[in-house]
């Protein structure tokens, strides 16, 4: 190597190093932007949980912890504040639209993974993705105006009842229910659905006993992201639910969900009032983490299985 | 080079994502203080500005109207008005984040204070409203306290058909529901100072004028109550021992369903607070609270 060569071959390793620190600290930049994103969605729940908390933990020990989640009676203004009747109303009323929407959004699942031609799928899929864009207090005056006159017409009573928070409720979690249902139903291997109808079992027998349970886990996790939107769905519920703070004596009776406690009251609440609503939402929050507990642990259990 | 082009181009949107991020609350914040050192400027004699109004969602509507009549001739100054309630709008103007805090009803004696100073800018009817296929037309006061304390279920008792009456309340707190309850005796003192509400607990409850109007016009079974101003053909007013629930008729005192609508200001008022008062308390601004359907004043 002549003293030429050797000197040009420094002053490139020179230039290539300087060209890879940029690089590196390129990579490191974009990297620390990338964590400083991720933080915005730990840092919000962080910042929720600590202030719902702060808010409403004291005035909860004030009134009493079983007081306030047993007690029977919401009167704010006479300082009483029992919100035993909205607990009952969020369980019954969630749990009656995840039955129903999971039978409805099931079978439709169903259909169009399995039964309904090409082109009627290209009709029914948009249909469902729209059915999940449309904002809620449209939901909710569709309730108001179609489905609380036809509930007051049929079965009697006021119409704005716990049957018409079940309905819409129902509806409302359909499009989640079907399109993750109806992703898990189309990713069981197709060996699968072969092997069943070449033994000689009809279709419908192989979609209930073959594609079902293969695809259970999916389903599931739908299921329970459903009723995480049906528990915490609070403004069309809030126009058709009548908002009556007690225990309903059946199933047309108005009702008031712990989600419309909170949004109804708040614009006029102060003091202990206020305080009580965020008790509220410590509540209602503490039912959100133990859902979210289940989603995980299915999904876990998925995983596992796998 | 291609490709570093690219790259820095990737550098440069990540750094713009952020500063817009930074922007977007610091935005907020100097949007703020501009509103705090404007309002706090008494020398400035041109008036320009913003006027925040946060208070009941009654006299929202009507502070709305006077509100755009007012900028058409003061076009620097901005009103902006929120409807929250009543009390929230007590708490709003003694915690400094409104100029004026609205109120549709008459303050409580723990609300009032020192610095704070009511003007009253109009007076407002609560009428008393069914669906229009409704064939009762004429109540007694002691009737209509009846139907809301759920003694009368059924409209057939009251010469109508037989049907049971849903009742439709406001929510706890609300100001209109506040007076109503007063009006009506339909509370009760309680040995701790604490009101009773007498209200039946099956009541329907709606978070706003609005929603009892709509849930009214729908249920041809439904009895409301809601502000004489947003009364329209939507719903049927039911007279009370035969008197009509107008403007009119509160003005000669016939009828008796009615309360002040309160504006109300903190310690010493800036420019164009004033300025939005004294036009409210005008014989334009007063015509028009007659002509939106509320009582004027003056």
């Amino acid at each position: 190597m002549t003293k030429e060569e050797n000197i040009i071959s420094i002053d490139k390793g020179i230039k290539s190093s300087v060209r890879g620190r940029k690089k590196i600290l390129f990579e490191l930049i974009v990297e620390k932007s990338f964590f400083l994103c991720a933080c915005t969605a730990v840092l919000s729940i962080a910042v929720i949980t600590v202030y719902i908390f702060a808010q409403g933990l004291p005035v909860m020990i004030k009134i009493g912890v079983i007081d306030f989640v047993t007690g029977h009676f919401w009167r704010p203004l006479e300082n009483q504040f029992g919100i035993l009747p909205m607990i009952v109303v969020s369980l019954i009323g969630t749990l009656g639209a995840v039955v129903l929407g999971t039978v409805v959004g099931l079978f439709t699942a169903i259909f169009l993974a399995e039964i309904a031609p090409d082109w009627l799928i290209r009709i029914f899929r948009p249909a469902v993705e729209l059915l999940a864009g449309i904002p809620s207090v449209v939901y909710g005056f569709f309730g108001l105006i179609v489905i609380v006159p036809l509930i007051r017409n049929t079965f009697g009573g006021p119409g704005n009842s716990l049957l018409a928070v079940i309905i819409i409720l129902a509806i409302m979690i359909l499009p989640t229910i079907i399109s993750i249902s109806e992703i898990s139903l189309r990713s069981v291997p197709k060996e699968y659905k072969e092997g069943s109808l070449a033994l000689g079992a009809s279709q419908i027998k192989t979609i209930f006993k073959v594609m079902l349970p293969a695809a259970s886990s999916g389903i599931l996790a739908s299921i329970v992201l459903g009723t995480g939107r049906a528990i915490g769905e609070t403004m069309a519920v809030l126009l058709v639910a009548g908002n009556t703070p007690v225990f309903p004596e059946s199933i047309l009776s108005p009702v008031r969900t712990l989600t419309v406690n909170i949004a109804m009251e708040m614009g006029y609440a102060q003091g202990m009032h206020r305080e009580a609503l965020f008790a509220t939402g410590v509540v209602l929050f503490i039912f959100i983490i133990v859902l979210n507990v289940a989603l995980n642990l299915t999904i876990y259990k998925k995983e596992s299985r796998i | 080079m291609l490709k570093r082009v690219k790259k820095w181009n990737f550098t440069v949107l990540l750094i713009v994502l952020v500063l817009m991020g930074t922007a977007i609350f610091l935005g907020c914040s100097s949007d703020e203080t501009e509103n705090g050192t404007v309002n706090g400027d008494l020398s400035s004699p041109s008036l320009n500005g913003r006027v925040t109004v946060i208070g009941s969602t009654s006299v929202g509507p009507l502070a709305r109207v006077l509100a755009d009549s007012f900028m058409e001739n003061e076009q620097d100054v901005k009103i902006d008005i929120q409807e929250i309630g009543s009390t929230q709008g007590i708490q709003a103007i003694n915690d400094g984040t409104a100029d004026i805090g609205t109120v549709s009803r008459e303050l409580k004696e723990d609300e009032k204070s020192s610095d704070l100073t009511e003007h009253v800018i109009a007076y407002d009817g609560i009428a008393v409203v069914v669906n229009c296929s409704n064939s009762v037309s004429d109540l007694t006061i002691e009737k209509i306290a009846q139907i809301f304390k759920g003694e009368i279920t059924n409209w057939k008792e009251l010469g109508g058909f037989d049907k049971e009456i849903t009742v439709v309340n406001r929510e706890a707190g609300s100001g209109t529901r506040g007076a109503f309850q007063e009006l009506m005796k339909l509370e009760e003192k309680l040995p701790d100072g604490t009101k009773k509400s007498l209200i039946t607990e099956k009541a329907l409850i709606m978070d706003s004028t609005g929603g009892v109007k709509a849930t009214v016009s729908g249920n041809d079974s439904a009895i409301g109550y809601i502000s004489l101003g947003i009364l329209d053909d939507t719903v049927k007013a039911l007279k009370v021992s035969g008197v009509e629930p107008t403007v009119q008729n509160i003005l000669d005192k016939k009828y008796t369903i009615c309360r002040p609508f309160l504006m109300i200001t903190k310690g010493e008022m800036s420019p164009q607070v004033g300025a939005y008062l004294d036009f409210i308390m005008s014989s334009e601004g007063q015509q028009m609270v007659k002509s939106e359907k509320y009582i004027p004043v003056k």
